[in-house]
């Protein structure tokens, strides 16, 4: 395992390399438990997150996390976002971002080694693997022996078992884009949209193939992060670290008790490459930091027990910093700096982002008003000598109930003003039926004496109010002469 | 391949490929397999694609594929389905009565949506896109119509046209009172000062308004009335309201009364459907000049 190659082994050239097999060994221990715990937390979440209910009254969807395309809504529990609200999930990627990048300053690769959907599926898909044919010793034995009986009947259990989960996690998918109890029920009668079989089948054929076949070559060859993380990480980032200083010179367990019987120095690693047996990735951690390592903590597990065994100190391998390990070996006490300009930024613009997201989402207006004036023709003479100026008007009305609003326009002096199909008058301005949850698109006519209304472009202010809610919004336009 | 061997790198435990650039050498990172299987993957599947879409361009004609798809097909499908989509709610338009069409704000919406789309498509080369006319073409935004601005008017005048050849088209023309001899050239510039009088346009140095009276009510009145406000039937225009359709300086008019106007509006009938007619009329009716 990744000793050094020798010029005689090496063949000059392939074409491609082919994939490392790897057989990760089972292990347990602290971060093996986080590993199966974040993994419940997030399948949990995914699977049966489309099926909590949230009331928004009659008419409106009752799905929690819903998101409606042909109707091009949006629901998030309390939250309802159209469209041209887009700018939140913006405002959500970049909070994502940072907290990625925050990770990273903090605890190197978390996002890697614990919570991506590669790695927690990949997880999930060598347990399986692992239930069925065995730990990594019995696994390479039975795929050296070759097919017998009982190997066609494990590897079909488990290619079914894959396919299973693979399944469950498209058919999850496309409850997000529907009612679930509802959409459940037709892909069991058939009676589903042909895209929700379609969608199911995509993302069946990608779980499969990533969790079970591609697994560590999509962190390896596909994956940006480990790239961009690398620019991005600095030598104060906690990192999975083979602790050098007291590791070296490794040997073996009889060799060092003989040494320090003789009161010589000797490493505490054996050699026993259980770090290197339970990696996901196949990589031996010795070798230092590296960008195949996705930092999930199995070798600190794995080389805790063999430590506790031999009755050494754990933490051979631990989250630490080439920083330390030079500061013990020139014997000065050990530093961590979790606070520092980097991660005190990071936090910083998370909590500004999150600050402005959460004053945009109190602030969010629940009626709008959009103006536009028509182009052409802009200004329009009638037959008594008066002007008028049309505009289209979209009224958003985003309650999750029809109102009734007012129309006031300020601007030209002596101004009349009528909506189009809208008879309905109230103190003098028009009344306006808005349907729930929806715009309402108008042709709202101003007309206004030539008289008193002499300047080319008179500033004009078009306010709509809901009395009864006490909601109101305005814009601003201009009234043209001819 | 280049003919020299590859050789050993010490510092990474690597081979080079045997390229070599002015003494550097290119170390050979070989690609994943599942990467070049990929690769070759995506020729078969273009090869494929040769075979079963339309591909290669031929002397003649080109490779139809073995499907024989087109997407000039898909397209007439798409249009048929929108068809039978509009169907139902055109329908429904073409039943209702064109008062209760603009009371109901959906059909209002259907209507003047539906009405914007053809209009674009059939009335904007002449009447402009936003029906703001042009000089001999109406504005269909104001007040003023030349043959009636209620719905009813209007959704005769797109059926049938102005001075079409439908055999019900709105019929009355614009005499030419200069060429065909009924008005000499000074009788014609009175007349034409006496119209601008009577929208409030000032009116030429030594110009006789008395006479210009006469020569209106002898000549005019019969077809703009006695007052000038014009009449719809036959689509005479009203003089006095300061609005026009060619032009209101002197030399415009007197060429209008010497040569006559006969501007035509063609029949929609037969190339329009009566539903698609009538969201044309709520379409216009619609712009703020109706009546």
């Amino acid at each position: 395992m990744n000793k050094p190659v020798t010029p005689q082994e090496f063949d000059y050239g392939p074409l491609y390399a082919a994939q490392k097999k790897v057989y990760p060994q089972k292990v347990s221990g602290r971060y093996r438990n986080v590993k199966w715990a974040l993994m419940a937390v997030c399948l949990g979440i995914y699977y049966l997150l489309p099926f909590v209910r949230w009331n928004r009254g009659p008419g409106a969807p009752d799905q929690a996390v819903l998101v409606d395309l042909p109707n091009s809504r949006f629901y998030f529990f309390f939250i309802e976002l159209w469209p041209q609200e887009v700018y939140f999930f913006t405002g959500l990627l970049i909070l994502a971002a940072l907290t990625l990048f925050l990770m990273n300053a903090i605890g190197g690769r978390v996002w890697c080694g614990y919570l991506c959907p590669q790695t927690v599926w990949t997880d999930l898909f060598f347990a399986v693997e692992r239930l069925i044919e065995g730990d990594r010793r019995e696994r390479m034995k039975k795929e050296a022996e070759g097919l017998t009986l009982q190997r066609v009947v494990e590897l079909t259990m488990k290619h079914s078992i894959w396919l299973l989960i693979a399944w469950w996690t498209g058919g999850a998918w496309v409850l997000y884009f529907n009612d679930a109890p509802t959409l459940v029920r037709e892909l069991v009668t058939f009676q589903a949209p042909a895209l929700a079989y379609i969608w199911i089948a995509i993302l069946t054929a990608t779980t499969y193939t990533l969790a079970g076949w591609m697994r560590e070559q999509v962190c390896l060859y596909m994956c940006p992060w480990p790239r961009i993380q690398a620019a991005l990480t600095d030598e104060w980032a906690l990192n999975v670290t083979y602790k050098t200083d007291r590791g070296e010179q490794r040997t073996s367990l009889k060799k060092a008790a003989e040494l320090r019987a003789l009161g010589q120095p000797a490493g505490d690693c054996i050699d026993c490459y259980q770090c290197v047996n339970v990696c996901p990735v196949g990589i031996d951690i010795r070798n230092g930091l590296q960008m195949d390592c996705i930092q999930c903590g199995l070798c600190i597990d794995a080389c805790d027990g063999v430590m506790s065994k031999i009755g050494r100190p754990t933490r051979l391998i631990g989250y630490d910093t080439d920083i330390n390990i030079a500061r013990r070996k020139a014997d000065k006490s050990e530093i961590y700096r979790i606070i520092r300009p980097r991660t005190v930024a990071y936090a910083g613009m998370i909590v500004a982002v999150g600050a402005v997201m959460l004053y945009a989402l109190l602030n969010r207006s629940l009626l709008d008003i959009n103006v536009l004036h028509d182009r052409n023709p802009v200004a329009v003479r009638l037959s008594d000598g008066s002007i008028r100026n049309a505009y289209t008007v979209r009224l958003l009305n985003k309650r999750g109930a029809g109102r009734v609003v007012t129309l006031d326009v300020n601007g030209p002096v002596n101004a009349t003003v009528h909506v189009v199909g809208m008879d309905a008058v109230s103190s003098g301005r028009p009344e306006i039926v808005l349907g729930r949850d929806q715009t309402t698109e108008l042709r709202v006519l101003v007309t206004a004496p030539a008289a008193g209304n002499s300047e080319k472009s008179i500033p004009l202010v078009m306010r709509v109010t809901d009395a009864a809610h006490g909601d109101m919004a305005s814009a601003t336009d201009h009234f043209v002469a001819p | 391949m280049s003919d020299h061997e590859g050789e050993f790198d010490k510092a990474t435990g690597k081979t080079t490929t045997g390229h070599s650039w002015d003494g550097i050498k290119e170390l050979n990172t070989p690609l994943p397999r599942w990467w070049v299987m990929t690769f070759y993957l995506t020729i078969v599947w273009a090869i494929g694609y040769w075979v079963v879409y339309p591909s290669w361009p031929l002397v003649q004609s080109y490779a139809t594929g073995v499907i024989g798809y087109s997407s000039r097909a898909d397209v007439a499908v798409d249009l048929a389905n929108l068809e039978k989509i509009r169907g139902g709610k055109m329908a429904v338009l073409g039943a209702a009565p064109l008062a209760e069409i603009e009371k109901d704000p959906a059909l209002l919406a259907l209507g003047r949506a539906r009405g914007r789309v053809v209009f674009g498509d059939n009335c904007a080369p002449c009447h402009g896109t936003g029906a703001a006319g042009a000089k001999g073409f109406p504005n269909l935004n104001d007040d003023d119509w030349l043959w009636g601005g209620t719905l009813e008017q209007i959704e005769k005048t797109i059926q049938f046209g102005a001075r079409s050849a439908h055999a019900e088209s709105h019929e009355g023309s614009m005499l030419a009172f200069g060429r065909d001899g009924m008005l000499k050239k000074p009788e014609i510039e009175t007349v034409a000062n006496y119209v601008r009088s009577l929208s409030g346009l000032p009116t030429a140095k030594g110009y006789d308004a008395n006479a210009g009276q006469k020569l209106f009510a002898d000549n005019c009145a019969s077809c703009h009335g006695d007052a000038g406000k014009g009449n719809p039937d036959m689509g005479a225009p009203n003089l006095t309201d300061n609005i026009w359709l060619y032009g209101s300086d002197e030399a415009t008019i007197v060429e209008t009364i010497t040569n006559g106007r006969n501007g035509v509006m063609p029949a929609w009938i037969g190339r329009l459907d009566p539903a698609t007619i009538k969201a044309l009329t709520i379409y216009v009716h619609s712009l703020g000049g109706g009546q």
